[in-house]
């Protein structure tokens, strides 16, 4: 595959560069730390601040969630690769406005680590951090070890829901136990059609063989369930529903919100075609579908694939998704 | 070198730097295999971190051995995030609980090297054929503190603890990896070192040249 690249160590400096330039009505760049963007709304004093960071390439994830009533300031790490703990600690003392902070992120090794040291040095600061650590990926482990599971595109409703909540005025722990509650909610499969490549490494990191899926990839491409061959659109909608719907025990006439992302290479049309099955598919199984969003919403770099992430809701869910936010990725 | 003090602490990050920076490329060489290839540039660059706050002037005068290590976790803690960056910060703070009564005997580095692999096993939560970096730090720990505790000589502790060290990364090769990010690749991970494993092991391979 071509690139627009210039020298491959310099893409997320560049990358963070053309965002902040290119969105600068909703943020700006940390002046005491380049691998942090902070929201032009934040810090709002005696309101809870929303923190959460990651790896690069999976843009508009993470950054792409900065704004109003969203995320208030994003910790960047190098690709695939957690920030490290004073990116974490200075996206936290960027949003502190005296009631707390949030921290909102997925569930990775490197990440679990470098926010409890960045909790640590934040609570030596006198500030008061919790976290909500995302685990929706249904593939990535057994439902009775749901605190093994990875944190994949649900991490956008557990913003949205806590971005809400801080914005309503509400205390940490009710931030805390809103953002919980979303995740809690969130179930989520990944279809990976082909892999993807890190600029510095230059071949993939994984392998899908011409005519095959692998169900339940993971964000960087870990191993999904199984590698099957490539079906139709539709029968692939029907298994992603399945399989998501399977794992959560949903009464009849549950309003779900449901967010159908592209992995990076896959052209947004394909998303639709998906999302005209998935829809009908999960009404046939008596949910009713609150709010759809289709789009790019968390990618792998130019993994080949799609997401589906299903959120059930109920009222507290349903006002605070709706509630007014603007950032880059996601305007509500 | 008689004892582990400050002096022995900032020639031993400044050799293993340079060791680092020289084998970049063969530690991310080893992350593309069975990582995202960083693996490399993630430890010569937090190594080279350290050296540079050493330079500084910002450690109390004279420098204590616990402060040197405190500074050093903390530019683990700055310019190195992933996994790393947290393993080896708690790395250096455990060794600096270790050191903070005072420098130790240069015989009882196995005392130091122990400190090293518990804080990296309490802040990552692996365990000894993990197929990861403390299959290289425990057994080096283990053979020092072994060599040690048989009157062995200086030089002899020194070769116990690269034997230990060289064994250790090469044990990792046939292991599957349940930790980190080759973890996801479950039996595919076999045949392949664990770069941590390696670094781990260039790092301990300049003590000779610290010590003696």
């Amino acid at each position: 595959m071509q690139r627009f690249l210039n020298n491959p160590d310099d893409i997320v400096d560049e990358t963070v560069a053309g965002f902040v330039r290119a969105h600068r009505d909703l943020v700006r760049l940390s002046p005491d730390n380049a691998r942090v963007v902070v929201s032009q709304s934040a810090p709002q004093q005696g309101r809870v601040g929303i923190v959460t960071g990651g790896g690069s390439g999976h843009e508009p994830a993470f950054i792409g969630y900065t704004g109003r009533n969203l995320v208030d300031a994003v910790a960047v790490g190098e690709l695939f690769s957690s920030p490290t703990a004073k990116s974490f600690h200075d996206a936290i003392c960027a949003v502190d406005g005296g009631a707390g902070v949030a921290v909102l992120y997925g569930n990775y090794a490197g990440d679990n680590m470098n926010v409890k040291m960045a909790r640590k040095m934040a609570k030596k600061d006198g500030i008061d951090v919790d976290t909500v650590v995302a685990n929706d990926d249904v593939c990535s482990a057994p439902l009775a070890e749901r605190e093994k599971r990875r944190g994949v595109a649900g991490e956008i409703f557990m913003w949205k829901i806590g971005g809400a909540k801080a914005a309503s005025g509400a205390s940490l722990p009710e931030v805390i136990g809103a953002a919980q509650k979303a995740i809690d909610n969130c179930r989520s499969i990944g279809v990976g059609l082909g892999p993807c490549t890190l600029p510095q490494v230059g071949h993939p990191n994984f392998e899908i063989e011409p005519g095959k899926m692998e169900l339940g990839i993971g964000h960087h491409g870990e191993p999904g369930m199984r590698v099957e061959d490539l079906r139709t659109a539709n029968e692939v909608a029907d298994e992603m529903v399945k399989i998501v719907l399977d794992d959560h025990d949903l009464p009849d006439g549950t309003e779900v919100a449901v967010l159908v992302s592209g992995l990076g290479a896959t052209p947004v049309n394909e998303l639709y075609v998906l999302y005209d099955r998935i829809e009908q598919q999960i009404e046939a199984r008596g949910l009713k579908v609150y709010r759809p969003f289709v789009g790019n919403y968390f990618t792998s770099l130019e993994m080949v694939g799609a997401t589906l992430t299903v959120m059930a809701l109920d009222d507290e869910l349903k006002a605070l998704l709706d509630h007014d936010a603007a950032s880059p990725g996601l305007t509500t | 070198m008689t004892q582990i003090d400050s002096a022995f602490l900032i020639r031993f990050f400044r050799l293993a730097s340079e060791q680092l920076e020289a084998d970049r490329s063969y530690l991310c060489k080893l992350d593309g295999a069975i990582g995202d290839g960083d693996h490399g540039t993630s430890m010569a660059l937090g190594f080279a971190a350290v050296v540079e706050r050493l330079r500084r002037p910002l450690m109390p005068e004279p420098p204590t051995p616990d402060a040197i290590l405190t500074e050093a976790a903390k530019a683990f803690l700055s310019e190195v995030g992933a996994t790393v960056g947290p393993l080896y910060a708690s790395a250096f703070l455990s060794g600096a609980k270790c050191l903070a009564a005072g420098p130790l005997e240069t015989r009882q580095i196995g005392t130091l090297i122990r400190a090293f692999a518990d804080g990296i096993r309490t802040r990552g939560k692996a365990e000894t054929g993990d197929k990861t970096m403390l299959d290289v730090w425990y057994p080096a720990a283990l053979a020092a503190e072994n060599a040690c505790g048989d009157g062995a000589a200086l030089a002899d502790i020194l070769t116990a603890i690269t034997e230990a060290a060289t064994a250790g990364r090469d044990s990792t090769g046939p292991m599957i990896a349940s930790r980190g990010r080759a973890a996801r690749l479950n039996e595919r991970s076999i045949g392949h070192i664990d770069p941590g494993a390696a670094s781990a092991a260039l790092i301990l391979s300049v003590l000779p040249e610290v010590i003696l």
